[in-house]
């Protein structure tokens, strides 16, 4: 997938969604979100209603960015794992398959050493989902391919209605 | 680089405003987040220094509406123009499906067009990108100042590809949306054609 567009089919949204859910119960986890290290967000999952998670996930993905720019000049391949302590809330960002962001706001009904555990067998499972996504694009299976695909008859009047 | 949801039936695209410092990458965000309809857009967010200088990004997202039944959403991200931010603006380009050149038209801001867009197209090459091919708009900014240098001289030294360009007065609106439509459009147009390439 690295170099290419990212695509989502239903399949893998349902066991992504159910792996997200899982670790949520599991790390006693306020909010459990993907994004894609282009700051696009993937799934979301806990106590979102009054969050902003499109931003929460550019800012994520610029805050992983920067991260990896200062570990390029330290000779360092990447961080893999971020955390910030808040006074309330806590977040717990993880890289997983070098391109997709995990991330785990949290509270004091759970702690950190929970939460790093439970990221960790998480992040093997999503790695493998991810895995399969990855193997589906480019075999072309997908429904990207199909009749479905929203490109198949696009025309310039469909864009300019975009814009009223 | 975009993200294909066909579970929700999202599209999702990167557009990123380059240009050198001062010339009104964030004064088109703002007006086109002044100018959204408040359900179609996110918040703004601009990382900036107290003296309003952009430090690390702005952010806009804006959901556009529908095509083909797929949602349509683009994120508008801006760079810090100044020189030394160099590091920041290089992060900025990742995975970026659209860009629009922003340039200051004042004559004495010529020399800082040209070296920002060779720093574009330095930057885009080491994420792997060729600013020969990428989806490119160029917008010619401030055209209401005395002191501006000739469009065709400004379109010979900045758009010698003959992408679309437009003349634009960031802080009025003309010429903002004329520029996000076109990258809009080429941006899509490009998504269609790497998707019936395969």
């Amino acid at each position: 997938m690295l170099g290419s567009d990212l695509v989502m089919y239903e399949e893998e949204f349902k066991l992504i969604d159910a792996e997200l859910n899982r670790l949520l119960a599991q790390a006693n986890g306020k909010v459990v979100f993907l994004v894609d290290k282009n700051g696009q967000l993937i799934a979301a999952t806990g106590e979102t209603e009054n969050l902003d998670t499109t931003s929460l996930a550019s800012l994520t993905a610029g805050n992983i960015a920067a991260t990896g720019g200062m570990a390029k000049l330290l000779g360092e391949k990447e961080f893999s794992i971020l955390f910030h302590e808040g006074q309330r809330d806590n977040i717990h960002i993880s890289i997983i398959s070098q391109r997709i962001i995990l991330v785990v706001i949290f509270d004091q009904r759970s702690s950190l050493g929970l939460v790093r555990l439970r990221v960790k067998k998480s992040a093997e499972v999503l790695g493998a989902i991810f895995g399969q996504l990855l193997q589906k694009v480019e075999s072309g299976k997908g429904a990207g391919k199909s009749g479905d695909s929203p490109f198949a008859e696009i025309t310039d009047e469909d864009i300019d209605k975009l814009f009223g | 680089m975009s993200f294909i949801n066909y579970s929700s039936r999202e599209i999702n695209c990167k557009i990123v405003y380059y240009g050198p410092g001062l010339c009104g990458k964030t004064t088109n965000l703002q007006y086109i987040y002044k100018k959204t309809n408040p359900d179609s857009k996110g918040k703004l967010i601009s990382l900036a220094t107290e003296t309003e200088r952009t430090l690390f990004f702005d952010f806009l997202p804006l959901a556009l509406g529908e095509i083909r039944g797929f949602k349509t959403r683009f994120h508008l991200y801006t760079v810090p123009g100044q020189v030394f931010y160099d590091a920041s603006r290089k992060l900025i380009l990742k995975g970026v499906d659209g860009v629009v050149f922003v340039a200051d038209s004042q004559i004495e801001r010529m020399e800082a067009n040209i070296e920002s867009i060779e720093n574009l197209r330095i930057n885009l090459a080491e994420q792997g990108y060729n600013l020969d091919n990428v989806s490119f708009v160029v917008q010619y900014n401030k055209r209401d100042l005395p002191n501006v240098v000739p469009l065709d001289e400004m379109k010979k030294a900045l758009n010698p590809r003959g992408v679309p360009d437009f003349e634009a007065v960031a802080p009025d609106g003309t010429g903002v949306f004329d520029t996000l439509k076109a990258v809009a459009k080429l941006v899509i147009m490009e998504l269609k054609k790497r998707q019936e390439s395969g």
